[in-house]
């Protein structure tokens, strides 16, 4: 096992790390920006390292001010978490020839799902389920409106080196695609380097369900189950439960399977998700995989026992995965809201200083958290400072503590979304279960939030 | 004149008009980034630019005034 890990990212996910490394005695080393210098992760690694600068170019994405403090700590691995350097393949090949282990799949795998029209090709040949679409990029305008017709309206028009819902907009006519087309391909340009747009079907009202699996490098693959993450605003997730209260036993199995033939299909190891689109009809579709941690693991790990940090650090050392298919069960039901520093009503950044903060407490409440009491937060990085999870024998039960733990939830100085969460978890929508993408469109009612 | 204020705090990540400039309603006239996003701030009168009051780099907060139009 390792010796030393470095954790190159920031915030909750940073301290989540730092937790399971403490349990399996490894020392730790946090690096980060100046923004971030009083933040609860720095103070919770054993060793912290600034990397200057505040805008994450300058810092957490500045891959040689990394490799020279992995060097300096003598750090054996590097866990990446979600976002910044996780999926760049190019500083995991890095680590790898300096003989530093990068938790988290092979660059080859990570390159095979990085782009998105090379990642649903290698997926339509493996046999798992795509959404009718472009085959290849749409390169003109001209190109991507006949492909539109032959698709039919209507359809996504998506950045293939695309993430965060960036370079993604949804398109009803031969009008709205040309204005769309150039806006987006040139903000994918300038967010990600590459302006490649491709299209793809609008699936009505689906569910966003997503597989976890695990996979080691002896070519064992398990899944550990489904996460129901439907409710988005600006497509990212704001609450996430698991397992599903909409697909079937029968559906769960086949996306299990699905999941797994997608992993196998470009060798992958470590923890990883297939995302699906589910339509009422319970048809599921590949949407993407990502090649690390969610954000919303833990509610996996609530209903299941297993430490998914902790199966990340093995596989990555070179061990054989603990667990047989057969072992890995659904036990109750978990529910995950992300508290984001936003306006409620809006949905704009609301960075600021917190003046108090004060958590509900319980056994059935698990917290993840980036902040404290009198943290800053900064305008520099994402709006999400903390997690709440609860967790139940059934998923009614799992709701009511939610209900109560959001009623006792208190950030005061900083405007978050904890009003919305509140009035989404008492909607009898929710609470029945019908929790498709359009949900917050269709039952959030803003004037409720308090 | 009216004052056009920021709607959420964040920085000022582009100046799009200059003093002087005659503007319409819905033109964006500062596009300011918070938290990986980015949000333009427009005009909801016709007029001319008399004053910005940001420079690009700056962190404002909500309620902030960015710049003044004198109505035409």
């Amino acid at each position: 096992m390792f010796q030393k890990v470095l954790i190159a990212n920031r915030g909750e996910i940073a301290s989540r790390i730092i937790r399971t490394c403490k349990k399996m005695n490894i020392q730790t080393v946090a690096i980060y920006a100046e923004p971030d210098e009083d933040k609860p992760f720095v103070q919770e690694a054993d060793e912290s390292y600034p990397l200057g600068g505040a805008k994450v170019h300058e810092s957490y994405l500045d891959v040689e001010k990394v490799l020279e403090i992995v060097a300096k700590s003598g750090a054996d691995a590097v866990h990446p978490g979600y976002g910044l350097l996780s999926e760049n393949g190019d500083f995991a090949k890095t680590m790898e020839q300096k003989g530093v282990t990068f938790i988290g799949p092979s660059p080859e795998a990570m390159a095979k799902m990085g782009d998105k029209v090379q990642a649903r090709k290698t997926m339509q040949a493996a046999g798992v389920p795509v959404i009718p679409g472009t085959k290849d990029a749409v390169a003109t305008v001209e190109d991507a409106i006949e492909a539109a017709h032959s698709i039919g309206y209507p359809v996504m028009l998506k950045a293939a080196a695309g993430g965060g819902g960036i370079g993604m907009q949804v398109v009803h006519s031969d009008e709205e695609l040309k204005k769309a087309f150039e806006s987006n391909s040139r903000r994918a340009q300038m967010f990600f380097g590459n302006g490649t747009m491709f299209l793809e079907k609008r699936i009505v009202r689906p569910h966003h369900v997503e597989m976890q699996v695990l996979a080691d490098k002896f070519g064992t693959t398990i899944h550990l189950f489904e996460r129901e993450c439907s409710i988005q605003r600006r497509h990212q997730k704001v609450i996430e439960e698991a397992p599903s209260p909409f697909i079937s036993e029968a559906t769960r199995q086949q996306m299990g399977e699905a999941a797994m033939k997608a992993a196998k299909a470009i060798s992958y190891y470590n923890a990883g998700t297939v995302e699906f689109l589910v339509d009422d009809q319970q048809q599921f579709y590949f949407l993407e995989m990502n090649t690390r941690l969610q954000v919303e693991h833990p509610i996996t790990e609530q209903i299941t026992g297993v430490d998914l940090v902790e199966e990340q650090l093995r596989i990555a050392a070179g061990e054989a995965i603990r667990y047989k298919q057969e072992d890995i069960c659904i036990d109750g039901h978990a529910i995950e809201v992300r508290i984001y520093a936003e306006d409620p009503h809006t949905f704009y950044p609301a960075p600021g200083q917190i003046t108090a903060l004060s958590l509900p407490q319980g056994e059935s409440v698990r917290h993840e958290l980036a902040v404290n009491g009198h943290s800053f937060v900064s305008p520099f990085y994402d709006p999400m400072i903390a997690k709440c999870i609860t967790s139940a024998a059934t998923r009614s039960e799992a709701i009511h503590v939610m209900c109560q733990a959001l009623q006792d939830y208190s950030i005061e100085g900083i405007k978050t979304n904890i009003p919305m969460l509140k009035q989404i978890v008492n909607t009898e929508a929710f609470q029945s279960g019908n929790t498709d993408t359009s949900f917050i469109d269709v039952h959030y009612v803003k004037e409720e939030a308090k | 004149m009216i004052e056009v204020k920021a709607n959420m705090a964040g920085s000022v990540w582009k100046i799009v008009v200059a003093q002087g400039d005659e503007v319409t309603d819905g033109q964006d006239l500062v596009i300011l980034e918070s938290m990986k996003m980015e949000i333009p701030i427009q005009t909801d009168e016709d007029g001319t630019v008399v004053d910005i009051k940001v420079q690009e780099g700056d962190f404002v907060n909500e309620g902030d005034v960015l710049a003044t139009i004198k109505e035409s």
